[in-house]
C-alpha cells in the first residue's frame, strides 16, 4: 500500500504540487492525469525520490521512504518511462538484469530471471537475449524496458507515459498486455499519462491533477459521470464521455436472456465493442458468447447513468 | 558569506605570483637574470602587493560577477603598468645592455587575473554586443598601453624598439601569408565544395586526399614545397621575374593555402547538407535554377557553417605562418627562431606574443561574426 | 577495403623503410644534388621515429588521463561551479598556436624534449577535454533518467553509463590530440628535443631535399596510420552504444 501525505513541492516560490495526498491499495493501478505542467510527473518523482519533497511524506507499506537511501529505495521500486530509456550500449539481458545485478543476484539467477521476463512479455529469450537496445522495435523496447523496471520483483512499479512514443494499434496491444501482467503478478502500479482513454482502460482508479493539485480520485466511473470540476469535465470530453463509459464495462456483465442473430461477441468485449457491432451491423442486439444478448436499449441506458437517475 | 571555488583556484595561483619573483634583470639579453620579488621590484611595490593580495581574498567570496570583472580588469592594468614600472626602476641609469624581463611571479599573476576575468565574462554571459566592446575595448586599451611608452623599457619592448622596421616588415608579412592563404582557400575551396555537393561519389576520394595534405606535419610540408617552388622559378619562362622563388613567400603561402582546403571544403559540404530538402525541393518547386538555387536558397543558409570555417583557418593560419620563419617565409616567426637559436627569450616573446595576440582576437572576432549570422538566420 | 589494403601497405613500406632505409635511397637520389647524401645518417631513422612516437604517446597519455579527470570533476555537482570557465579556457585555448605554446615552454624548461612534452601535454588536453565534456553533457536524457531511476549511484552512473556513452567521442578527442601533437613534435626538433623534425630540419639546413621528404614521409605516413586506426576504434565503440 502506497500512502502519499500532504506531498509538496516548490520550485522558485511556485507550487508544482501542492499538498497532495492519495493512498493507492496493494495490487492497484492508479492512473495520475492532467495537462502537461499539471505536476503529475512531478508527483511519481517525488515517490523514488528522483525529486525530493519540499514537504509531506511518502510511506510504502507504512515505511517512510525518507528513511530510506535514494538509490536503495529506487531499487525497490520499477520505474518505466517514455521512449524506455534502455541503455543503448548493453544487450537486451543486461539491461534486464541491471537491478538484479545491482543488488547483487547471482549470475544464474539473473539470467534465469531474464529469460522468464522475456517470456512473459512475449519476446523469445534466444532470439532477443543478446540484442542491442538499438536493434529492436519500438514496441520491443518499450516491452524491454517495462520488463527491466519488473526485473527484480518490485511491488511497486512507477511509470512515465510509458507508451507516449508508440503508434496506437501497438499502444492498445501494450496496455492490454500490461494490465493482463500487473493482475499476473499482483504489482501495485501508478502510472502517470496525459491520456484520459488510457486512464480509464488501465486504471483502478484515476487521479486527477491540475496546477499541481489533486482535483479528482475516484474510480474512472465515477470520474465519467460526476467529474469534481469543470476541469475534469473538460478532460473527460463531452463528445466522449458515453463510449468511456462504455468502455468500462464488459458485454457479460449486462448480458440478459435472449435470442439474438449474427455473430456473438467474446464474453470479455466491452459494451463499447457491443455498440459497435450493432451499429455496424444493424442489429439491436447482439449474441454473447456462453448465453445471453446484450441490446442497444440496454447500451443507452449504461451509457447515460446520470439521465437514468435524473428519471 | 558563500565561498566561491573557482575564486579559491585564483587566490591560490595569484598568491603563488606574488611570492616568485615578479622581474628579472639581466647585465645584457643572453645572461642569466636574477629576480626581484614585487615588493622589491618598484617603489610602492609593498602597496601594490597588500592591494592585489585583498582582491584575491575578495574573489574567494560569492561576488557579483560585475564586481569581480572591474576588480580583475583594474588589478590587470596594475600589473602591467607595474612591469614597466618594475623596467624603469631595476635598469641602471645610462645602461643600454641591462635587460628587465617579467618573471615567474609576472606571468602566474597574469594568469590568475585572465582567469578571473575570463570565469567573470562566462558567468555574466554577455550579448553579442557587449562582447564585441570588451573586445574592441581590450584591443584599443592594449594598443595605448604600448603607445604611452609605459612598458618601454621592458625587455621584449627594447626588443621592439631596435628593429621597428623589420618588426613592421614582419607583420605585414604575417598578415599576407594567413589572409592571402585564407583567400586563396576559399576562391580554390569553396567551388570544390560545390561541385562536391552535387557529385556524391567524388566526395570520399576527395576528402581523402585533403585529410592526408592534413596529416603531412607542417614542418614537412613547408620543406617540399622549397624545391618545387626553386622549380618553377628555374624551369617556367617569366616566373622568376615575377618574384617567384625557392625561399621568400611563395612556397609559405601555398603550404597554408594546402593545409586550408580541408576546411573550407568539408565546411562547404556540411553547410549545404545542412539546408533541409524540404526547402530545396520548395525553392525548386517555385522554379528555380540550379545557379539561383545556389545564390539565394543554399550559400545564404550555409553561410554560418561558411563562416565558421573561416575562423577555423585563420586561427590555424595565423599560427601555421610562424613556421614560414623557419624557411624564410617572414612573419613573426623569423622572430621565435632567431631568438631559439641565440636562446635569447625576449626575441622569442616578440614574435610569439603578437602571434597569440593576433590569433585571440581573430578567433574571438570570427566567433562574434559566426555567431551573429547564425542568431539572424534563426530568427528569420 | 582497398582502404585497408593501403593502410597495411603504407605500414610495411614504413616498417621496410626504417629497418634499412639505404634500400630505398634510390627513391630519393633524384631529389639531391652532387654529393649530398640521400639518407639523413645523423642518427638511426628507426631511433628517432622511437623517441618521436615515445614523446608523443606519454603526451597523449598525460593529457588524456588528466584532460578526463578535469572533464569529470566539472561535471560533478561539486565541481559545476568551474564549468564556464573550463568551457572558456579551451576555446581560447584551442586557439593559441602550438609554435607559440612551444616556444613560450622554453624559458621555463629549458632547450630538450622537456618544453615539447609540456606543450604536447598542455596543448593535447583541450581536444580531449572538450569532446570528454560533450560527451559527459549530452547524454540522452532518458537514459540518465532511467539510471537514476533504477537506483544506480553517483559513481555506477559515471562507470557504467556517462563514460562507456561518451567513449566514442573521447576517442575522437584523442585522435585529434595525436596527430596534431605528431605534427607538433616536429617542431620540438628546433628546441633540440630528439624527434623526426631533425631529419627535416638537417634538410632545410642543407637544402636537402632528400631529408626533408624523408622526414615528412614517416611522420605522415604514422600520423595517417594513427588517424586511421582511431576512426576504426571510433566506429567500433559508436556501434557498441548504437550509433554505428
Amino acid at each position: 500500500m502506497i500512502e502519499i501525505r500532504n506531498l509538496t513541492k516548490i520550485y522558485d516560490g511556485t507550487a508544482a504540487v501542492d499538498d497532495v495526498s492519495l493512498t493507492v491499495e496493494k495490487g492497484q493501478i492508479a492512473a495520475l492525469v492532467g495537462t502537461s505542467g499539471s505536476g503529475k510527473t512531478t508527483l511519481l518523482r517525488m515517490i523514488n525520490r528522483l525529486v525530493e519533497p519540499t514537504h509531506g511524506q511518502v510511506l510504502i507499506d507504512g515505511e517512510d521512504t525518507q528513511d530510506i537511501a535514494p538509490h536503495l529505495l529506487r531499487r525497490r521500486i520499477g520505474y518505466a518511462i517514455q521512449g524506455h530509456g534502455l541503455f543503448p550500449h548493453h544487450s537486451v539481458a543486461r539491461n534486464i538484469g541491471t537491478v538484479p545485478k545491482l543488488l547483487g543476484w547471482k549470475p544464474e539467477a539473473i539470467r534465469a530471471r531474464v529469460d522468464e521476463l522475456l517470456e512473459l512479455f512475449q519476446l523469445d529469450p534466444a532470439a532477443f537475449r543478446d540484442r542491442m537496445p538499438q536493434e529492436l522495435s519500438g514496441g520491443q523496447q518499450q516491452r524491454v524496458g517495462v520488463a527491466r523496471a519488473l526485473a527484480a520483483r518490485p511491488d511497486l512499479l512507477l511509470m512515465d507515459e510509458p507508451f507516449g512514443a508508440l503508434d496506437p494499434v501497438i499502444r492498445a496491444k501494450a496496455q492490454h498486455d500490461l494490465r493482463d501482467i500487473q493482475r499476473q503478478l499482483g504489482t501495485t502500479l501508478i502510472l502517470v499519462t496525459h491520456d484520459m482513454e488510457e486512464a480509464v482502460t488501465l486504471g483502478d482508479r484515476i487521479a486527477v491533477m491540475d496546477k499541481g493539485r489533486l482535483v479528482q480520485y475516484a474510480p474512472p466511473a465515477e470520474v465519467l459521470t460526476a467529474p469534481a470540476t469543470p476541469f475534469v469535465r473538460d478532460l473527460v470530453g463531452q463528445a466522449e464521455r458515453p463510449f468511456r463509459l462504455l468502455s468500462l464495462t464488459p458485454a457479460s456483465a449486462v448480458a440478459r436472456a435472449g435470442q439474438a442473430d449474427g455473430a456473438p461477441i467474446p464474453r470479455t468485449a466491452s459494451l463499447r465493442d457491443a455498440l459497435a457491432e450493432c451499429l455496424w451491423s444493424g442489429r439491436d442486439a447482439v449474441p454473447v458468447e456462453g448465453g445471453g444478448i446484450v441490446t442497444l436499449a440496454a447500451l443507452r441506458a449504461e451509457a447515460a447513468p446520470t439521465a437514468r437517475a435524473a428519471e | 558569506m558563500r565561498l566561491d571555488r573557482p575564486g579559491l583556484l585564483f587566490a591560490l595561483i595569484g598568491l603563488a605570483g606574488l611570492i616568485l619573483p615578479f622581474a628579472e634583470f639581466k647585465p645584457n639579453r643572453i645572461l642569466a637574470g636574477e629576480g626581484a620579488t614585487l615588493a622589491a621590484a618598484l617603489p610602492l611595490g609593498v602597496a601594490l602587493l597588500f592591494a592585489l593580495a585583498a582582491m584575491f581574498a575578495m574573489g574567494v567570496f560569492r561576488l557579483p560577477a560585475i564586481l569581480r570583472l572591474t576588480a580583475a580588469l583594474a588589478a590587470l592594468l596594475a600589473v602591467l603598468l607595474a612591469i614597466g614600472a618594475a623596467a624603469r626602476h631595476l635598469t641602471p641609469e645610462g645602461d643600454t645592455l641591462a635587460r628587465v624581463s617579467p618573471a615567474s611571479g609576472f606571468w602566474l599573476l597574469l594568469l590568475a587575473l585572465v582567469l578571473m576575468l575570463a570565469d567573470a565574462v562566462a558567468r555574466l554571459r554577455p550579448g553579442l554586443m557587449l562582447r564585441g566592446l570588451l573586445l574592441a575595448g581590450a584591443v584599443a586599451a592594449a594598443w595605448f598601453l604600448l603607445a604611452s611608452g609605459a612598458l618601454d623599457q621592458v625587455s621584449t619592448l627594447r626588443e621592439y624598439s631596435v628593429r621597428r622596421e623589420v618588426f613592421l616588415r614582419e607583420a605585414r608579412a604575417h598578415l599576407l601569408l594567413a589572409f592571402g592563404s585564407l583567400g586563396l582557400a576559399l576562391l580554390v575551396g569553396l567551388p570544390i565544395g560545390m561541385l562536391l555537393y552535387g557529385a556524391r561519389r567524388l566526395r570520399g576520394p576527395v576528402l581523402s586526399v585533403l585529410n592526408i595534405l592534413q596529416t603531412i606535419p607542417s614542418l614537412a610540408l613547408f620543406g617540399i614545397m622549397i624545391p618545387i617552388f626553386s622549380w618553377i622559378a628555374a624551369t617556367v619562362p617569366g616566373a622568376a621575374q615575377a618574384g617567384v622563388s625557392g625561399i621568400g613567400v611563395f612556397p609559405a603561402l601555398v603550404a597554408l593555402f594546402l593545409y586550408s582546403l580541408l576546411p573550407v571544403v568539408s565546411n562547404t559540404l556540411t553547410g549545404l547538407d545542412g539546408v533541409s530538402p524540404s526547402t530545396r525541393d520548395a525553392a525548386m518547386g517555385l522554379g528555380l535554377t540550379r545557379p539561383q538555387l545556389l545564390g539565394w536558397v543554399l550559400i545564404p543558409l550555409a553561410l554560418p557553417v561558411l563562416l565558421a570555417a573561416v575562423r577555423i583557418v585563420l586561427v590555424q593560419n595565423i599560427g601555421l605562418a610562424v613556421i614560414a620563419g623557419l624557411i624564410g617565409g617572414g612573419g613573426f616567426g623569423t622572430f621565435v627562431f632567431q631568438g631559439l637559436n641565440q636562446t635569447a627569450m625576449d626575441l622569442v616573446l616578440l614574435g610569439a606574443l603578437p602571434t597569440i595576440a593576433l590569433t585571440l582576437v581573430a578567433g574571438i572576432a570570427m566567433d562574434l561574426v559566426v555567431e551573429g549570422t547564425a542568431r539572424r538566420r534563426q530568427e528569420a | 577495403m582497398t582502404g585497408r589494403l593501403l593502410l597495411a601497405a603504407a605500414l610495411l613500406f614504413l616498417l621496410a623503410f626504417l629497418a634499412s632505409p639505404h634500400s630505398f635511397a634510390g627513391l630519393f637520389q633524384p631529389l639531391i644534388r652532387p654529393n649530398q647524401p640521400a639518407i639523413y645518417t645523423q642518427t638511426p631513422l628507426w631511433s628517432l621515429t622511437l623517441s618521436h612516437l615515445t614523446l608523443v604517446a606519454l603526451a597523449v597519455s598525460a593529457s588524456t588521463l588528466v584532460a578526463l579527470i578535469l572533464a569529470v570533476l566539472v561535471t560533478r555537482p561539486a565541481g559545476r561551479e568551474f564549468l564556464p570557465l573550463a568551457r572558456t579556457i579551451t576555446a581560447v585555448g584551442q586557439t593559441l598556436p602550438p609554435v607559440a605554446v612551444l616556444a613560450l615552454a622554453v624559458p621555463v624548461m629549458g632547450f630538450g624534449a622537456g618544453p615539447t612534452l609540456v606543450a604536447l601535454f598542455l596543448y593535447g588536453l583541450l581536444p580531449v577535454f572538450e569532446n570528454a565534456l560533450a560527451g559527459l553533457t549530452r547524454q540522452p536524457a532518458q537514459v540518465a533518467e532511467a539510471a537514476r531511476g533504477m537506483g544506480l549511484t553517483a559513481r555506477q552512473r559515471l562507470w557504467q553509463v556517462d563514460l562507456p556513452l561518451a567513449l566514442p567521442v573521447i576517442l575522437t578527442g584523442m585522435r585529434l590530440t595525436a596527430v596534431i601533437s605528431l605534427g607538433t613534435a616536429t617542431i620540438g626538433s628546433t628546441v633540440a628535443a630528439r624527434t623526426l623534425g631533425e631529419v627535416i630540419i638537417a634538410g632545410l639546413l642543407s637544402s636537402n631535399t632528400a631529408f626533408v621528404l624523408q622526414g615528412g614521409m614517416v611522420v605522415g605516413i604514422i600520423a595517417i596510420l594513427i588517424h586511421q586506426t582511431f576512426q576504426t576504434l571510433e566506429r567500433m565503440a559508436a556501434r557498441r552504444i548504437g550509433l554505428g
